[in-house]
């Protein structure tokens, strides 16, 4: 894809500590498409939030961004100085957090946290940047003298509609959604990935949606990339992914969700547990679970594409 | 608003039960005030005198109750008797004067200790792991480890003393004009160095260390990953995300010292002799001037309550989510 809005490259994150550097996030690639929705999904633990961070370098120490490249139109974030990334972030990159209760600033009224962002990127003075603010709650289903409330006095869907309609404040073309509707109850989270929806149709901005849950994705996503031990094992069109999927990993995840049409089948899980990150085993990480693992996987499995649109890293489904 | 009423309420039960343990206390210590006053002065005065004086302080032969009654009802008229080390001054107008100099004298040291403290926690925070977080906290405790007559004997004796670049005590010089002018304030001043500096010296290593912790804790809270998402400038992230969340458990203790501040800074006022209540207290138990240490007792507890509440008006405006 020539025409990415964000390429990531060979991107790899280790969290430095005393035993050792664990890699959270190992030479990873990806891309996204303008407009385009790209799911990622993985069990907790596999590196996904780290990676949601590392993209718009939000990581703080102990990690460590120690190779790769994130390419967002044209330029790569991890060489800009502090002035040009601070610029960047939220006008192009803008993020939704898990739980907007502890995303927002409890002690500032939720004008202010519109008015501020609005202000440092644009130069508008304040009262016309919450003019702005009120047309943004208007846009997510937020009555406009909310903004005078603090985050404490809004119940949780109001306040992830609030965090929302925060990250479209500058028109970004890229929101990366680590989990959104995670925190909230099934109704909810229904609500939130409608409006999701409709303000993508409208607005046009690509989404890196990060979650654990893959029935959510195969709604929302145009893509899905599933992550195992800080790598991505498996990529594939979401329209299809039930039928497709080819990763064992990814097979064992889907098997583990309950279907619709639940004939009393019982639900199995993947036996044993993800590898260390510390001192990862060499080659296929998913290997000492697998059933299909044999001599070869001690090598580690290219990333190669299996049928058109669809890649795997895996020596039994790939080449 | 349900939390400030009752507030109030409770502070003012608190004020009732100082008030009434400020008249009953000296009255149930064995050889009470009236007696050892009377066999002081029995000497000096004449039966006239020492009638005026009973009658003053209200030493009467009544019902305990009766006495209490009168009590309360001078307190009312705000008459507290009349000061016997000073005498006739009445105490009211003794207390006065060492209430403005301890309210400088201890605002702008816990104020300015406060303030600095606080910086240097949050910044020391805010760079964990940098030099400046591995020496400013350290050196903050370990000037507040000394003894504090001992530092302020030491700045005592080696700025006014040795060097003789600072006045050795007082509020202010003998030869300037008490009023509102240049002059004055900035005597003033001078001599508000030592004592305040001193206070400030060792009472700055608690603000440091209070306002590193929670800002530690803060600083992995989400908000704060998403005010640096914003893109907005590190002095906004620090100051309206950061130090402004972290500055509300600070908050509280700086009540309790700023009560304090009315016990007057006791040791600071006697080694640098500045006139303040703490120096005054000092005084009023040497002399055995009971009706002075009443009067001091009293205003030192309902001053702490006072305050008290208002820092708990000042942290309703901080924190919405206790309104």
């Amino acid at each position: 894809m020539a025409d990415a809005l964000l390429a990531v490259e060979d991107l790899s994150v280790e969290y430095r500590g005393l035993r050792g550097a664990a890699r959270a996030v190992d030479r990873v690639s990806f891309e996204v498409a303008p407009g385009e929705v790209l799911g990622l999904a993985g069990e907790s633990g596999c590196g996904k939030s780290t990676l949601a961070l590392a993209i718009p370098r939000l990581l703080r120490a102990p990690a460590v961004i120690t190779s790769g490249s994130v390419r967002l139109g044209g330029r790569d974030i991890l060489e800009l100085d502090d002035r040009r990334l601070r610029s960047i972030r939220w006008s192009e990159i803008a993020m939704v957090f898990q739980n907007a209760m502890n995303a927002l600033n409890p002690v500032m009224r939720l004008g202010s946290q519109f008015a501020d962002v609005i202000r440092t990127h644009t130069g508008l003075g304040r009262a016309r940047a919450l003019e702005r603010a009120a047309e943004l709650c208007t846009l997510v289903g937020i009555d406009p003298a909310r903004l005078r409330s603090y985050p404490h006095e809004l119940s949780g869907g109001m306040r992830q509609r609030a965090a929302l309609a925060i990250a479209l404040a500058l028109e970004p073309k890229l929101v990366i959604m680590d989990e959104p509707t995670t925190a909230l109850d099934v109704v909810l989270q229904r609500e939130i990935m409608e409006e999701i929806t409709a303000l993508r149709e409208r607005l046009g901005f690509a989404v890196l949606f990060i979650t654990h849950d893959i029935s959510l994705l195969i709604e929302v996503a145009d893509r899905i990339a599933i992550m195992y031990g800080g790598r991505i094992v498996e990529q594939a069109p979401a329209r299809s992914f039930l039928e497709s999927a080819a990763h064992p990993y990814t097979r064992g995840l889907l098997a583990s969700f309950p279907s619709i049409d639940d004939d009393g089948e019982r639900l199995t899980g993947i036996p044993g547990s993800p590898p260390s990150l510390i001192d990862p085993p060499a080659g296929c990480g998913f290997a000492a679970r697998c059933t299909l693992a044999s001599d070869r996987c001690r090598e580690t499995p290219p990333f190669v594409e299996i049928a058109p649109a669809h890649r795997a890293a895996c020596w039994e489904v790939g080449a | 608003m349900s939390r400030l009423p009752r507030r109030v309420l409770f502070y003012l039960a608190a004020g009732a039960v100082a008030v009434t343990l400020n008249f009953f206390l000296p009255r149930l210590m064995p050889g009470d005030p009236a007696t050892t006053l009377v066999a002081t002065y029995s000497g000096q005065l004449t039966a006239e005198d020492l009638q005026a004086l009973r009658d003053a302080y209200g030493l009467v032969d009544a019902p305990l109750w009766q006495q209490f009654a009168t009590y309360l009802s001078h307190l009312f008229r705000g008459e507290l008797g009349v000061s016997l080390s000073q005498f006739p001054t009445p105490v009211t107008e003794v207390i006065g004067t060492g209430f403005g100099w301890s309210l400088l004298l201890g605002l702008v040291s816990v104020l300015l200790s406060f303030a600095i403290g606080s910086v240097i926690g949050a910044v020391a925070a805010w760079r964990r792991g940098s030099r400046f977080d591995s020496i400013a906290p350290p050196v903050a405790l370990f000037a507040g480890s000394f003894p504090y007559f001992f530092m302020a004997l030491l700045a005592l004796y080696l700025f006014a003393v040795q060097w003789q670049l600072l006045p050795l005590g007082q509020a202010y010089g003998f030869d300037v004009e008490p009023g509102l002018n240049a002059a004055f304030a900035a005597d003033v001043l001078a001599h508000l160095v030592l004592p305040a500096g001193t206070v400030v010296l060792v009472s700055i290593g608690g603000w440091v260390l209070n306002m590193r912790n929670t800002m530690i804790g803060v600083l992995d809270e989400d908000y704060l990953l998403m005010a640096e998402a914003k893109g907005l400038s590190t002095p906004r992230v620090v100051g309206s995300y950061a130090a402004r969340n972290a500055i509300l458990p600070t908050f509280t203790l700086l009540g309790l010292s700023i009560g304090n501040v009315f016990a007057g800074q006791l040791l600071t006022e006697v080694v640098f002799s500045y006139p303040g209540l703490g120096y005054q207290l000092y005084q009023a138990v040497t002399t055995h001037d009971y009706p002075l240490m009443q009067a001091l007792f009293l205003l030192i507890t309902v001053s702490i309550l006072v305050v008290n509440l208002l820092v708990d008006v000042a942290y309703v405006l901080l924190d919405p989510r206790v309104r």
